[in-house]
C-alpha cells in the first residue's frame, strides 16, 4: 500500500485525507507547520525561496521521516513560481537521499492527460462509478462545511463577549467535520455548527471591516500568517478573506477543465489597473481590493511572502487603488523571521487609525446634518 | 518626433531590433543615459521596495528620459515563443510604472505576445507604425532592417564578441574558459554587474555567456528538465548551464543574479544541484544596489585562482 502524504494548508488536510484514504492509500498526516518545520525548510531551501516553499519543503522532510513514500502536490502553469515547486523540491529531497515518488496534479486545462495519469497512480482499490460519485460528494460537502465554519468564525469573533470563545468553537467545528463518517452525519454537523455559533454571547455594534487579499498559501494557512484573522478578530474587527478553499478548487480545477477563467467578475474589476494576467493571485488581489472597496470596507491588508513576484506587482498598484477609493492599506510581508508581536503592533495601529477615520467621518456627517437643519 | 527607450530590462536583449525599427520609421530615437549612481537612486526612490534591482533601475531610466521625449517606449513582454512567458514583473511592468512613477503621461505601452501566431511580430510592428502614421512600405522596410540588425547582433555573439559591452573578440588562447550565466539585463549593464565581464577578461579568462551558445545546442538540453520553466530568460540560462555540464567546454560557471529575483531561486538551485553531481566549480554572485566593488573583486580573483591551480594540477598529473 502506498504511504501518501501532502502539504499542509489550512484545514484542507481533512478532505484530502478522506479522499486519499477512500481511494485506497495509507495517509501519513502532515503535522501543522511548527518551528521545526520552518527551520528544516529554511535549512534545505534556497535563501530566496518564497515562504510557502520553505514550509512545504519542511513538511515533506517531516513526513518522509515519518515513513511516507509518495508525495502529492499541485502543479500549475505559471508564471508564478508555485508551479515549479515540485520539480525543485523533488531534486532537493532526492539530493538529501530520500527515496519517494512525487506526484504532481497539474491543472486539467492544459495537462489533462498528465492529470489522469497521476490520479491513476493514486487509485489503489477497485471502486465502482457510484463510489466515485459518493466520495466526490462527501469530500465536497466537507470542503464547503469547513469554509462555512471559518466564515462564521470571522463574522462572530469581533462580537464575542468572552475572548477566545469563537476560536474554541471553531476548533470544535473542525473536529466535528473531520470525525463525520457519512453524508447524514455531515448534514447533522452542518446544523450543529450553526447552533454552536448562535450559542455564543454577542455584543451589538458595527465593527471595523477589513478585507484581506494576497497569496493563497499565506492566506489559507494560519501558521504562516501568524493567525492574523484571529488577532484581528480579537481586536474587534470584522475580517473577510478574498479566498476560500472551495472557491479556489472550483475556479482552478473545474472551470479550468472547460478552459474558462474562474472569478471572471473579479478579474474585470482589476482591469483598469492591471491589464495582464501575471500568475499567482496578483490580479485577483487587485480585483478583490476594488470589490471590498465597493462594499464599503474600511481597510485592506495584503499578505504576501517575501519575494513573491505577482504580489510585488500587485503591491505597487494597491496603494493607488486604496487611495482612490478611500480605503486604508497595510502590506504585510511574511517570511521565517516575521515576529508575531511586531505584526500585532502594526495591526493595532492600523485598526486604531481606521476607527479614528470612521469616527471623524461620522462627526463630519453629524455636523453637516446639523448645518442643514439650522 | 522623439521616442525614448529606457536602457534597462528588455533593452539589453533586443535593442538592435527596437532601435533600428524606430530609426528606420523616421523617428528620433533617444536612449536613456548609461546607468549611473544617480539613475539608480532615482529608481530606488520610486519603485516598490521588494522589487528586484533591474526593475528599480527601469524606473530610474524612465525618470531619466521621460521629460526629454514625446513617448517613452515601455514593452509589456508577454512571450516570444510558444513554450514560456516572461517573469510576472515584465508582464506587469507598465501597470507598476503607471502607479509608482508620478507624472508619467507619455508612456507608449506595447504588448508583445508572439505566442502561437505566425507573422505576429510583423503585425505588431505594423500596428506600432500605424500609431505614428507611417505608411506600409516604410514600416515594411523598417521591419526587415530591424530584423537584419538583430540577426547581425546575434551573430556577433556567436563569434565570441559581446557587442553591448563593446567587446569585438576575445583571445582564444586564454588559459581559463568560464561560463558566465545570467539574464542579459544583469550581465550587460556595466554598472549593475560592476563591470564583471571586463574584469574577468582582464584576468585572462575567456567568457562564455548564454547568448554565445547557439540556440540549437540550448534546445537539445530542453528535455533534461521534467517540466519546462515558465520564463524565457530562465530557460535560456538553465539550458546553457546544462550544455556546459554536458560538453564540459568551460572550467567553471558563475551565476549572476539579482537580490530578490523571483525565478532565480529555482534556476540557481537547479544549477547548483547539477553542478554538484557533475563536479563542476560553481559560484553564485548576488547583486543589488549596494554591492561593493572590492568584495566582488576578491571573490572573482579567488575563484579564478582556484580554477588555475586546478588546471595546473591536472596538467601536472597528466605529464
Amino acid at each position: 500500500m502506498r504511504k501518501v502524504s501532502f502539504p499542509y494548508m489550512g484545514t484542507s488536510y481533512i478532505p484530502f485525507n478522506k479522499l486519499l484514504t477512500a481511494l485506497g492509500n495509507e495517509v501519513v498526516l502532515p503535522p501543522r507547520p511548527n518551528a521545526e518545520t520552518i527551520s528544516l525548510g529554511c535549512k534545505f531551501a534556497p535563501e530566496f525561496a518564497c515562504y510557502p516553499f520553505k514550509i512545504v519543503l519542511g513538511t515533506y522532510v517531516q513526513v518522509l521521516e515519518a515513513g511516507a513514500d509518495t508525495l502529492v502536490s499541485t502543479g500549475g502553469v505559471g508564471p508564478c513560481r508555485a508551479g515549479l515547486y515540485t520539480t525543485l523540491q523533488e531534486k532537493i529531497l532526492k539530493d538529501l537521499g530520500y527515496d519517494f515518488e512525487m506526484i504532481t496534479l497539474e491543472p486539467p486545462g492544459r495537462h489533462l492527460k498528465d492529470l489522469i495519469e497521476s490520479i491513476k497512480k493514486l487509485v489503489n482499490t477497485r471502486l465502482s462509478f457510484r463510489d466515485y460519485i459518493n466520495i466526490g460528494r462527501f469530500v465536497w460537502k466537507q470542503l464547503t462545511l469547513l469554509d462555512k465554519a471559518e466564515r462564521l468564525s470571522h463574522k462572530v469573533r469581533p462580537l464575542e463577549v468572552k475572548k477566545g470563545e469563537t476560536t474554541r468553537i471553531y476548533k470544535k467545528c473542525v473536529d466535528l467535520v473531520a470525525d463525520a463518517q457519512n453524508m447524514t452525519e455531515l448534514s447533522e454537523v452542518e446544523r450543529e455548527i450553526e447552533l454552536l455559533y448562535e450559542g455564543i454571547d454577542k455584543k451589538d455594534f458595527d465593527p471595523v471591516k477589513i478585507g484581506i487579499v494576497g497569496e493563497i498559501y499565506v492566506l489559507l494557512e494560519p501558521s504562516a500568517n501568524l493567525e492574523i484573522e484571529e488577532t484581528l478578530g480579537e481586536l474587534g474587527v470584522y475580517v473577510e478573506r478574498s479566498m476560500f478553499l472551495a472557491g479556489y478548487t472550483v475556479s482552478n480545477a473545474v472551470m479550468d477543465l472547460f478552459h474558462m477563467a474562474g472569478e471572471r467578475d473579479i478579474k474585470k474589476l482589476a482591469l483598469p489597473y492591471f491589464k495582464e494576467m501575471c500568475g499567482g493571485h496578483g490580479r485577483e488581489s487587485v480585483g478583490n481590493a476594488v470589490h471590498f472597496a465597493k462594499r464599503g470596507f474600511d481597510g485592506l491588508i495584503q499578505l504576501s511572502p517575501f519575494t513573491c513576484i505577482p504580489e510585488i506587482v500587485a503591491k505597487s498598484i494597491l496603494p493607488r487603488v486604496c487611495e482612490e477609493r478611500g480605503m486604508g492599506f497595510l502590506a504585510i510581508t511574511l517570511d521565517e523571521q516575521t515576529g508575531k508581536e511586531g505584526v500585532r503592533t502594526r495591526l493595532e495601529a492600523f485598526v486604531d487609525l481606521l476607527a479614528a477615520k470612521r469616527k471623524k467621518a461620522k462627526l463630519m456627517q453629524k455636523s453637516q446634518l446639523a448645518k442643514e437643519m439650522s | 518626433m522623439k521616442i525614448g527607450i529606457p536602457r534597462a530590462l528588455a533593452y539589453y536583449a533586443y535593442y538592435p531590433f527596437i532601435k533600428t525599427f524606430f530609426e528606420k520609421l523616421g523617428l528620433e530615437v533617444v536612449v536613456s543615459d548609461e546607468t549611473t549612481k544617480e539613475i539608480m537612486d532615482k529608481g530606488v526612490e520610486d519603485a516598490i521596495t521588494d522589487a528586484c534591482v533591474p526593475v528599480k533601475l527601469f524606473h530610474g531610466h524612465v525618470k531619466n528620459i521621460k521629460d526629454r521625449v514625446d513617448y517613452v517606449f515601455v514593452p509589456r513582454l508577454v512571450s516570444v515563443n510558444n513554450e514560456a512567458t516572461f517573469c510576472p514583473k515584465f508582464l506587469g511592468l507598465p501597470d507598476m510604472l503607471e502607479c509608482s512613477v508620478t507624472d508619467f503621461k507619455n508612456m507608449l505601452e506595447v504588448r508583445i505576445d508572439l505566442k502561437k501566431k505566425r507573422l505576429r511580430l510583423f503585425m505588431l510592428c505594423m500596428s506600432v507604425a500605424r500609431k505614428f502614421k507611417k505608411g506600409f512600405f516604410t514600416a515594411y522596410n523598417a521591419y526587415f532592417k530591424a530584423l537584419y540588425s538583430f540577426k547581425n547582433y546575434a551573430h556577433q555573439f556567436l563569434q565570441g564578441g559581446i557587442p553591448p559591452l563593446g567587446i569585438v573578440a576575445q583571445r582564444k588562447n586564454s588559459p581559463i574558459r568560464l561560463g558566465v550565466v545570467g539574464y542579459p539585463y544583469m550581465l550587460y549593464d556595466p554598472f549593475l554587474s560592476l563591470d564583471l565581464i571586463k574584469k574577468l577578461i582582464n584576468m585572462g579568462v575567456y567568457v562564455v555567456t548564454p547568448e554565445m551558445v547557439p540556440e540549437k545546442d540550448k534546445l537539445k538540453q530542453a528535455k533534461k528538465l521534467k517540466k519546462t520553466l515558465f520564463w524565457t530568460f530562465s530557460n535560456s540560462v538553465v539550458r546553457t548551464a546544462y550544455h556546459f555540464f554536458e560538453k564540459r567546454c568551460v572550467d567553471g560557471i558563475i551565476h549572476i543574479t539579482a537580490f530578490g529575483c523571483g525565478p532565480d531561486f529555482i534556476v540557481d538551485k537547479l544549477m547548483e544541484l547539477e553542478a554538484k553531481s557533475r563536479n563542476m566549480p560553481y559560484l553564485t554572485i548576488t547583486l543589488d544596489e549596494q554591492t561593493g566593488q572590492e568584495g566582488l573583486n576578491t571573490r572573482l580573483e579567488a575563484f579564478v585562482d582556484m580554477l588555475k591551480i586546478k588546471r595546473t594540477k591536472k596538467e601536472a598529473a597528466l605529464a
